[in-house]
């Protein structure tokens, strides 16, 4: 099957829709929103905590209700959707191969393209934790999804490595559910995490955030039995004489976000090694003409209210683009 | 286990005990395949280099030397019958000192003698041109045409398979403990109180194999775990290099290798240090070290940057200098397939073979199935064409749905991966058949998904699932 749109989103989180949507506003016409999962909302819809709208609403919403703003904008306009849907690649001329359950492999013709897969998290693999490779270790990302979306708790007592946003939120997450979180461990002398989430999710729990400590052995054959977690020097290099023990039957990565940047590479699309997402001189546009990036797919951001603002951007300058080609 | 009295128990669902399984298949006799694991591969089968060996390595007139020549011919047959990823990529055995090409030489000789087609030696100018990102100090390579890489773990799914499907009853969670004598029946119990009863037992326990047959009274040899430490690489470094990438032969064995894997992905490793715990699959900070330093005397760009995963592999060391395969000298009831060290692997398909040729030798009068079907097909959609997939998807929509992204595996294929004979059972089952989850997020965004197939496939709740049975269950029991 093959499809001929104006402009291709792909990825139907809150970058993708808030790009989609301004783009209409700018007066282009047959907009398309592909996404991979079966609603909208991206990860926002994991993220059942407050803390999100502040800056766009005014006003406090949780990650689902944040997003089903946008989705509730969305329907109300002509912009369709493919859920459900994979993208398999994209090229330069912005031909995008996409595949679903109903429709089978989809070509799809776009004038312009915004990159819009957000980002992924980094595992224990990249990390190069020497030890056993039991089960119980789990990205932060991928426990909340265990919690708040499937209802399965991952473990009874938790550790957890990194203080990055998702973990800290994670750190609160498994001790509302009766979880014991007994420590959040940080290679660095601070938290990237923002003070709001270290007040509200460690301090308020009394969890403890252990500073320039990491882990440098994982334990247990079957299911993680504990960890064993050093102090570093300036250098983040273990000191050796620091070791010690942590019991724990779960271990939880929060230790950095990778924008998703497959298909822009498969674009030929050129990648900054520094943020690993597309280079883009100006407006959100990457080295490939007409194809634009924004979201955590282009920088990983701290607030969602940020994505929002940069995604509007972007749409706004892939309107323009479309424009400026009709002329 | 519908009636527990076999002809043949195998012990040990390897690559070894696979291939025999699936070569015991093609005859009347009834067998069964006993693992110890939640499933099969779970040995040295599922962690090592992966790599088809061409056969100039081994002493001319070993049985290794004998097995792995035949087992190259077979695998190369016996992949594309079977579905078997394979590629026969080729190998260089590289030489960075004078004394290094001397020894080039010597395994191109070598090979001569064992019967190695496709050899040759190539000057640093050859080599370079074929392996751009060789280091410069490289002089010369030897060049090994039949030589390629494999999935290891179908290597021995794909054998248990086929065997299943022609009557081989695949026994999992089976640790044989003891044995009892009854009558011409040999009784295998294991920890749990179960029992299976055979003729003749093949001994195929990989690292355990000294203490199976030691319940027979055999103590003629002794297994030494050998840990090898590796790294997989993401696969966007795939173009490092195109061949397999060996050092000349160190004391430990083939050395620290760079290569491609089937996937095209690039793996380094393995280090070789002699352990105690034979189950110690832990990596180290040391190991890691040692094989990155090691993998850069050869390709000096190889980064741990790019690394998605690591693991261990235990080899079974058995300290003759060659397999151990042949009636135990000590109980009739016993056929020992033992040190199945490096090119284990390749050899497999030959080694099911010899051990039939073996037994029929002692007297047993194998009778051929008329039935007997080796034809294996699966579906692998990413590397299918746009037509391919939409037939497939129309026959059957979940091959319509991507669950990993990092690797594009449908939920049809994950489906299919726990339905089909000898099936996967645990996430890690899944992911070494099909790949679900063993890309770049190693399963950060597929998992809850694949637990979710799993659970609707194996018809148990999702809190059931494991990553590789037993303790390792992936969550608490209780839904919150």
């Amino acid at each position: 099957m093959k499809m001929n749109v104006n402009v291709a989103v792909i990825g139907g989180g809150p970058a993708g829709l808030a790009a989609a949507l301004e783009c209409r506003k700018n007066g282009i016409d047959n907009i398309l929103v592909i996404e991979r999962d079966k609603q909208l909302g991206g990860i926002l819809n994991q993220c059942i905590h407050p803390g999100f709208g502040l800056h766009v609403f005014g006003e406090e919403l949780t990650g689902p209700e944040y997003a089903q703003r946008y989705i509730d904008m969305l329907s109300d306009t002509d912009i369709k959707t493919l859920t459900d849907t994979m993208v398999l690649s994209l090229t330069p001329q912005k031909v995008i191969r996409a595949v679903n359950t109903s429709l089978g492999v989809v070509e799809i013709h776009s004038k312009a393209v915004i990159l819009a897969m957000g980002c992924r998290e980094r595992t224990r693999g990249m990390l190069r934790i020497p030890g056993t490779r039991p089960a119980g270790i789990y990205t932060a990302g991928t426990a909340q999804r265990l919690v708040n979306i499937e209802g399965l708790m991952p473990g009874k007592n938790t550790v957890i490595l990194g203080s990055g946003d998702i973990g800290l939120i994670m750190a609160r997450r498994m001790t509302l559910e009766g979880a014991k979180v007994s420590g959040v461990y940080e290679i660095m002398p601070k938290s990237g995490g923002l003070k709001r989430n270290i007040v509200q999710c460690l301090n308020d729990f009394g969890i403890p955030l252990h500073l320039s400590k990491t882990a440098v052995e994982i334990h247990g054959r079957e299911r993680i039995e504990g960890i064993t977690v050093a102090a570093v020097d300036e250098n983040l290099s273990p000191i050796k004489g620091t070791e010690e023990y942590v019991e724990c039957d779960t271990l939880l990565l929060s230790v950095g976000l990778i924008p998703e940047n497959e298909l822009s590479r498969g674009a030929g699309i050129l990648i900054d090694p520094k943020t690993k997402g597309p280079v883009c001189e100006s407006g959100f546009e990457t080295s490939v003409p007409g194809i634009f990036a924004c979201g955590n797919v282009y920088k990983v951001y701290d607030l969602v209210d940020n994505v929002t603002k940069d995604s509007v951007l972007a749409g706004r300058y892939a309107a323009e683009y479309i424009r400026s080609k009709s002329e | 286990m519908k009636n527990n009295q076999f002809d043949f128990a195998v012990i040990g669902a390897g690559v070894s005990g696979a291939w025999i399984a699936y070569e015991l298949s093609k005859y009347t006799a009834k067998t069964c395949l006993i693992e110890k694991e939640n499933d099969v591969a779970m040995g040295a089968t599922k962690a090592n280099s992966a790599i088809i060996h061409a056969g100039y390595d081994p002493v001319p007139g070993t049985l290794m030397a004998k097995l792995n020549i035949r087992g190259n011919e077979l695998v190369r047959k016996l992949c594309k019958k079977m579905d078997i990823p394979f590629r026969q990529i080729g190998s260089l055995v590289i030489a960075l000192t004078e004394e290094d090409e001397a020894k080039i030489r010597e395994l191109y000789e070598r090979g001569l003698q064992n019967g190695v087609d496709g050899l040759r030696i190539l000057n640093k100018t050859e080599t370079l041109s074929l392996e751009p990102n060789l280091s410069p100090e490289v002089r010369g390579a030897l060049f090994a045409e039949t030589a390629g890489v494999c999935s290891s773990f179908e290597m021995s799914c794909a054998p248990a398979e086929v065997a299943e499907n022609n009557g081989v009853e695949l026994i999992r969670n089976f640790k044989v403990e003891n044995i009892r004598i009854n009558g011409e029946y040999t009784v295998l119990v294991s920890s749990s109180g179960q029992t299976v009863s055979a003729r003749t037992v093949i001994n195929a326990a990989g690292v355990h194999a000294d203490e199976i047959a030691k319940l027979f009274g055999d103590d003629s040899f002794i297994i030494t775990p050998r840990k090898g430490e590796y790294s997989i690489l993401d696969n966007n470094c795939g173009d490092l290099v195109h061949h397999v990438i060996f050092q000349p032969p160190v004391k430990f064995g083939k050395g620290i290798l760079v290569s491609q894997t089937v996937d095209g992905n690039i793996i380094v490793g393995p280090t070789a240090e002699n352990i105690d715990d034979k189950e110690n699959k832990a990596t180290t900070f040391e190991g890691q070290l040692t094989a990155f330093e090691g993998a850069r005397r050869s390709v000096p760009s190889v980064s741990e940057r790019d690394v998605i995963t690591s693991f261990t592999g235990i080899r079974p060391i058995g300290g003759k200098g060659d397999f151990i395969i042949g009636f135990s000298d000590f109980n009739n009831r016993l056929f020992n397939v033992a040190g199945i060290e490096s090119p284990g692997l390749t050899a497999g398909p030959a080694i099911g073979e010899y051990v039939v040729e073996k037994i029929a030798e002692s007297g047993f009068e194998f009778v051929a199935k008329e039935n007997f079907d080796n034809n294996r097909k699966v579906i692998r959609f990413k590397d299918l064409s746009d037509d391919e997939k939409n037939k497939i998807i129309a026959q059957n929509p979940l091959y319509g749905r991507v669950i990993c992204r990092c690797e594009t595996v449908t939920e049809g294929e994950i489906a299919d991966s726990v339905t089909r004979g000898a099936g996967a059972r645990d996430m890690d089952g899944v992911k070494r058949r099909v790949r679900a989850g063993m890309g770049r997020c190693q399963g950060g965004f597929c998992g809850p998904r694949v637990m979710e197939i799993i659970a609707r496939e194996l018809d148990i709740p999702m809190s059931e699932v494991t990553k590789f049975g037993g303790a390792s269950r992936m969550t608490e029991k209780e839904m919150i």
